[in-house]
């Protein structure tokens, strides 16, 4: 199940990809790794859906040429998204790789590229040392984020809510420790305590011990790091066993994505996050591209498909500086770095910090229903100029350690 | 907060043993390690998703999982395994293919969103029992775990199927030697095997929800209930999911960091001593 290749070529047809190889002419070949199968297939889809989308309504041309993309499955599977990246660089000889879902599918292609040097851009994969202790030149996270950057002014947000006590939970890998760390470490810096911190295995099927022990912790509030399935059981199962009513709930943005709650009713409602993206949000450049997105995929778009969609736009702009010569792989790369984007859906101008990653505007979002009865995020509170530092100095921020079940940012 | 954790332990149990029996009858009868059985699991699931959506009535979309899955059992086992009947590991084989068929078909069919089947109003919302609060639906699954426990302990142990089942677990060469046919009890059970897991989706679809991959989850557990209560028992599989259902709870409530450990150790462990399971006898 592994095996399911599609070749989406561009305008030029399915022309063998590999014969033109002359510098600068032929398509500009660009080669998108998504799991289209295995557990996170469905954030996948939405990948290659946002991509496409991006390039469709360019008349799939960038900087004067044409744009061909190969996307490969990755199969939510690290060795897979390896072997699949060394095809795509290889053999299909792609100008540059895209995408992938899961950190260790991320981290798999990044140890790869940083012999082959091929740029590489990785609007999902959030591992926090990827744009800090271990940069590696071409792997830029254009309309990415890091693990731990929102979650710090999520964390500014409960203090001021008044709450001084706080639960967390949270899957057990390493964007789970990060979430929670940029979390743990803020709020304990404000005055606040993290009282408890559960870590249970990616795909628990049952929160049921967890929730017994979380009603009982006496918190002010409790911040879920959920993706996925997990995100959907904990929230639902928090609300059947009373504790919505009792305790507010705190979720990491990719816990109230769309991806988590288009299937979900009334127990989501009132779930409170932080990130960049707000589906919700009134800004018409947003608005517009939500409006676009349902008319094409029915249904609203997750992180997956805007931060893909946004991603293939910032890279669109950086060949137009370059004027197409994607074979010239330090100006793209700098051209990346220098551009600032303002067209994306976010209506805002969005650059680059001096390590990689972007600085956004973020947004404190609640889970609400729309006029047409959807549950969407609604912006209730702004936090300027959020970088994946934010109040903290870089380089002394990064001779702490990374972080991890036993390191939290608290000494 | 104990009786809090032991409800949390039994309310999985049950589902697991749900999901586990039809699993064993299968197992001890026809000796089909069916590892298709969670994938059977998942469709029932998505079959209540869609039934009780349209109807808007859960017990429909139950009846319907039940009926579907025994019929994808049915095509399964005449389909299919009838054509490697004998050779295990082809027959195991052949159930991993069918595994992968059906999720992507359900890839294909649902998309990769997690879904949850709707609960009637009746069982949402929480009841006071041993002086807490528990959601009613776990509870409403508890029973249906004992219900099913009942009838087919009554059906093992008090009907000519039943007993043609317990004389073919033990030896089904001198049960068709005595004129029984017993390709049909073979399909019957298989059947049988099947609307359980069929069930089981349907209940498991609103506590546990649906996605791809939900297929592997339940199927380890219900490899471990088996293997832990002995191929073909019932009261084994009872066992085995309580034992389970309570690991799993008290371990992440206990040890939080080693949850997977905490279950399968002692499941290790058991088999080091007794290696057909607590009630399992050499084939």
């Amino acid at each position: 199940m592994n095996r399911r290749t599609l070749l989406l070529a561009g305008a030029g047809g399915l022309a063998a990809p590999a014969l033109v190889r002359a510098q600068g002419t032929g398509p500009i070949r660009i080669g998108l790794l998504a799991p289209l199968t295995g557990v996170v297939a469905s954030g996948g889809r939405e990948i290659v859906e946002g991509f496409q989308m991006y390039w469709e309504s360019v008349g799939k041309r960038a900087g004067g040429r044409e744009v061909e993309t190969t996307v490969e499955d990755d199969a939510s599977n690290p060795d897979t998204a390896l072997q699949k990246a060394r095809r795509l660089v290889e053999q299909a000889n792609v100008h540059f790789l895209f995408g992938n879902l899961l950190a260790n599918t991320g981290l798999a292609v990044a140890n790869y590229v940083r012999n082959t040097g091929t740029p590489y851009f990785i609007p999902v994969i959030a591992a926090d040392d990827l744009t800090q202790r271990s940069r590696i030149p071409n792997v830029v996270r254009v309309a990415g984020y890091s693990a731990s950057q929102f979650s710090r002014p999520m964390a500014d947000w409960a203090f001021k809510q008044g709450w001084r006590r706080v639960a967390t939970v949270s899957q057990d890998y390493t964007f789970g420790h990060e979430q929670c760390g940029g979390f743990t470490q803020k709020f304990t810096e404000l005055g606040g305590r993290v009282t408890q911190q559960f870590w249970h295995p990616l795909n628990t099927a049952d929160f049921s011990p967890y929730l017994g022990q979380l009603a009982n912790a006496g918190v002010d509030a409790v911040f879920a790091m959920e993706t996925g399935a997990d995100a959907t059981r904990l929230i639902q199962q928090y609300n059947s066993f009373g504790l919505k009513r009792r305790i507010p709930l705190m979720g990491s943005m990719n816990a109230t994505d769309q991806s988590v709650i288009r299937t979900m009713g009334t127990e989501a409602e009132g779930v409170v996050s932080v990130a960049h993206f707000a589906e919700g949000s009134t800004n018409p450049a947003t608005q517009a591209f939500v409006a676009e997105y349902e008319k094409r995929h029915q249904k609203l778009p997750s992180l997956y498909g805007f931060s893909h969609y946004s991603g293939a736009l910032w890279v669109a702009e950086a060949l137009k500086k370059v004027e197409g010569r994607a074979e010239d792989r330090d100006a793209l790369l700098k051209a990346v770095r220098e551009t600032e984007l303002a067209g994306s859906p976010l209506g805002e101008t969005v650059r680059l910090d001096g390590y990689g990653n972007p600085v956004y505007t973020a947004y404190v979002r609640r889970v609400e229903r729309n006029a047409r009865g959807q549950l969407w995020n609604v912006p209730i509170a702004t936090y300027p100029n959020v970088d994946q530092f934010w109040s903290y100095e870089a380089e002394a921020y990064m001779r702490q350690p990374s972080y991890s079940r036993s390191f939290q940012g608290v000494r | 907060m104990l009786g809090f954790q032991l409800l949390n332990g039994f309310t999985f149990a049950a589902l697991l043993f749900v999901v586990a029996s039809g699993f064993t009858l299968i197992f001890g009868l026809l000796r089909i390690v069916n590892l298709s059985h969670g994938a059977l699991y998942l469709l029932g699931g998505y079959v209540a998703l869609a039934v009780s959506g349209w109807t808007g009535q859960f017990a429909a979309g139950v009846l319907a999982a039940m009926a579907a899955v025994a019929l994808a059992g049915l095509a399964l086992d005449q389909g299919l395994l009838r054509f490697v009947r004998g050779y295990e590991l082809r027959q195991v084989l052949l159930t991993v293919g069918v595994a992968f068929v059906l999720n992507d078909l359900a890839l294909v069919v649902w998309g990769g969103d997690t879904f949850t089947v709707p609960t009637p109003e009746a069982l949402t919302g929480a009841t006071e029992v041993l002086g807490v609060f528990y959601p009613t639906f776990r509870l409403f699954v508890l029973a249906a775990g004992a219900l099913v426990f009942m009838l087919l302990s009554l059906l093992i142990h008090r009907t000519r199927l039943g007993a043609l089942i317990r004389a073919g677990v033990d030896d089904a060469e001198m049960v068709a030697a005595t004129g029984i046919d017993i390709r049909r009890v073979f399909l019957g059970t298989f059947m049988l095997g099947s609307a359980l897991a069929g069930l089981g989706g349907a209940l498991g679809g609103a506590f546990l929800s649906l996605y791809p991959g939900a297929d592997a989850e339940i199927l380890v557990f219900s490899l471990a209930v088996v293997i832990i209560g002995g191929r073909g028992s019932l009261l084994g599989a009872a066992l085995g999911a309580l034992l389970i259902g309570l690991l799993n709870t008290f371990g992440q409530v206990w040890f939080p960091e080693l949850a997977y450990f905490v279950v399968f150790g002692p499941m290790a462990l058991l088999l080091a001593f007794r290696p057909f399971g607590l009630f399992g006898r050499p084939a």
